[in-house]
């Protein structure tokens, strides 16, 4: 798709170990294990009602395995609340979109940058010395990102009232505002035409270039995935049935089997 | 026509956060300002001074107060004429029990009273939303009507019950006749108002307005739903807890627990609907609208029915002015839920655009 990209991927980043998880009886992972390294594009691909989501919501301290361990920066951890998952660096967006509806793209992106605002109550109500300050300080860094996702003229619209493609974009444009290590992106393409689409990959491996930042993602296109993953993994029924570059995936008969034949 | 914003670029991201980017605006709002501290004073009757501006002001800073609950964070309540008692009988107990305060810090505790309780009351919000949250809060206001009026201590053990504000001395200025009373409560709600606009559009603002559109996804991107809640319930409650130590001390002057029961709580309610949620220029709206139009038809209803040959008693009035309201408010929650401050947006909008709509 574009010109072999330089990037240094490290050393790992976040640790799955053999994590279970259910809904009453309905089983949503089963033992699954694998990791993430510093800098790489992971993609997490399945059939419908695999796991994907539910995998993502395990690391962001959105949902709570019964059994298992997550290890992220060495730090190993069972039980996370997501704004604490927040404040050590990982922002994420949804597969139905999580915007702040009433909010405009501005407003929206701003909060991506909450937890970096300390000036207290008393000082933004007088919006005087270190709270005006502050607030253009992170005005300056959301109005790049703004520009970064070209997303200009619909700064002071309400999210609300724009397209889904649109909305997509805005939504990550609110992760990146936090300046996230880890960007957990779930199915950040879907309902999407193929110009947007195009536009999304060139934002993600950007993102991926410039900041270093790390991404793990779902996926259901798999000319997408392929093209920018340097790791997949496949998850069905709550399983881990395949893990490894693009190409092993491709030719991994298991995989094959149970979702690649299959046309999505 | 000459409402447009051509020619005006933002040079820096300070002056596209200014409150009113649109310099028409600026000139518009600071002239309302001017005419209202200058003019005003000079040109209205007494009787419009102390029974239509006074009391609309502090209503005003009241459903302000309200908007930052409801409108911005989303969280209903009921009880906002408790918190507006619970202003007003701190601000009253301090007065009598620490007479050397200064009246503008008595009225400035009352609200730091009412944000306490406020915060104790919000903690149910953690848990409950919606409805439930609604009948937590009425209980509030009932638990408050009871208390004032049953706990002697808190009304000076005066045997009607009827307590009598303090001499109003701001600072050495004895605030007395209407005008002085309006020029003052004026000054306050100024300043407040603009307090308000500078938190709900900023950080916090912005943390609330998350909560209420999306609670989840706040709390994902690393905003404590429990900061959040429970500050918009000590701000809010600060505001409307100022607002009714106002009422009691410059408005009525003195006053009994009926005068805060949950008629006022409606009133506010109405008031921040009507007004807009989420606007706090709609505050003054809603206010002015709640508070005048039952005056101008107990004034304006009789004489038409003189039109059609009908001696309305004073019943009948007021009969069918709680019909002709009651409609009203009906009519702007279906057609414009958002209130006054939409419309007006709509017509700048237009304006904006006008003579060539395209
Ligand atoms: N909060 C929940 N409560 C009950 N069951 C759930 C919950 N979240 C997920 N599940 C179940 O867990 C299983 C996995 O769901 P998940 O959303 O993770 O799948 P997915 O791989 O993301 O699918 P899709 O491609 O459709 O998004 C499904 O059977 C789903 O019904
Ligand atoms: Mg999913």
């Amino acid at each position: 798709m574009s010109a072999p990209r330089t990037r240094t991927i490290g050393d790992t980043l976040l640790t799955v170990d053999r994590i279970s998880l259910s809904f009453g009886g309905v089983k949503a992972l089963t033992d699954v294990s694998f990791d993430i390294a510093k800098g790489e594009v992971r993609a997490i691909i399945g059939p419908n009602g695999a796991g994907k989501s539910s995998m993502l919501n395990c690391i962001n301290g959105f949902y709570h395995p019964q059994q298992g361990s997550i290890t992220y920066k060495s730090v190993k951890r069972s039980q996370m609340r997501p704004h604490e998952a927040a404040a050590q660096g990982i922002a994420r967006t949804f597969q139905n979109i999580a915007l702040f509806k009433g909010m405009s793209t501005l407003d929206n992106i701003m909060t991506g940058r909450n937890l970096r605002m300390k000036t207290g109550i008393l000082a933004q109500a007088l919006h005087f010395g270190p709270a005006r300050a502050e607030e253009i300080e992170h005005r300056l860094a959301v109005e790049r990102i703004i520009e970064f996702l070209e997303i200009e003229h619909i700064r002071k619209t309400p999210v609300g009232r724009l397209p889904y493609g649109l909305q997509k974009r805005v939504e990550l444009g609110r992760a990146l505002a936090a300046e996230p290590e880890l960007l957990l992106l779930d199915e950040p393409m879907a309902g999407m035409n193929i110009e947007e689409k195009q536009d999304m990959c060139r934002f993600i491996l950007d993102v991926n270039d410039e900041f270093g930042t790390t991404i793990c993602l779902i996926e259901h296109d798999m000319g997408v995935v392929m093209d920018i993953s340097d790791r997949v993994v496949v998850l069905d029924y709550g399983k881990k049935i395949g893990d490894g570059v693009p190409d092993e995936i491709k030719r991994n008969q298991t995989v094959i089997d149970a979702y690649l034949g299959v046309s999505h | 026509m000459f409402y447009r914003e051509a020619g005006q670029f933002k040079t820096s991201y300070g002056r596209d956060m200014a409150v009113f980017p649109i310099a028409q605006d600026r000139i518009a709002i600071g002239l309302i300002v001017a005419i209202a501290f200058l003019a005003v004073p000079f040109m209205a009757t007494e009787y419009f001074l102390s029974s239509i501006m006074v009391p609309t002001l502090i209503l005003a800073l009241a459903a302000i107060g309200l908007n930052i609950l409801v409108g911005y964070c989303g969280q209903v309540s009921l009880g906002s004429g408790a918190f507006m008692a619970i202003g007003a009988y701190a601000a009253y107990n301090f007065a009598i029990r620490v007479p050397e305060l200064p009246l503008l810090v008595t009225i400035l505790l009352g609200g730091v009273v009412s944000a306490m309780v406020g915060i104790a009351f919000g903690i149910p919000s953690l848990r409950i939303k919606g409805f439930y949250l609604a009948v937590a809060t009425l209980a509030a206001q009932f638990f408050f009507d009871w208390l004032f009026l049953r706990v002697g201590w808190f009304t000076n053990y005066t045997p009607s019950g009827s307590v009598n504000a303090p001499q109003l001395n701001v600072f050495g200025w004895i605030v007395n006749t209407p005008t002085e009373k309006y020029l003052f409560v004026l000054g306050v709600v100024c300043v407040l108002a603009v307090l308000a606009k500078n938190l709900v559009r900023g950080h916090v603002g912005r943390q609330w307005m998350a909560i209420r559109d999306m609670d989840i996804a706040a709390e994902i991107i690393g905003i404590r739903p429990m900061y959040a809640k429970l500050t918009a319930f000590a701000v809010s409650s600060f505001f409307v807890g100022v607002a009714g130590s106002l009422w009691a001390f410059v408005h009525l002057g003195s006053w009994e627990p009926l005068a805060f029961n949950i008629d006022r709580s409606f009133q506010l309610l109405f008031a921040v609907i009507i007004g807009g949620l989420g606007s706090i220029a709609g505050c003054f709206m809603g206010a002015a609208f709640m508070w005048i139009l039952p005056i101008f038809l107990d004034i304006a209803l009789p004489p038409l029915g003189e039109l059609v040959g009908w001696k309305m008693d004073k019943a009948t009035v007021s009969h069918f002015g709680f019909m002709i309201f009651g409609a009203l408010i009906v009519f702007f929650l279906i057609v414009e839920p958002h209130g006054l401050a939409r419309l007006w947006s709509i017509m700048k909008e237009k304006l904006r655009l006008w003579p060539f709509p395209y």
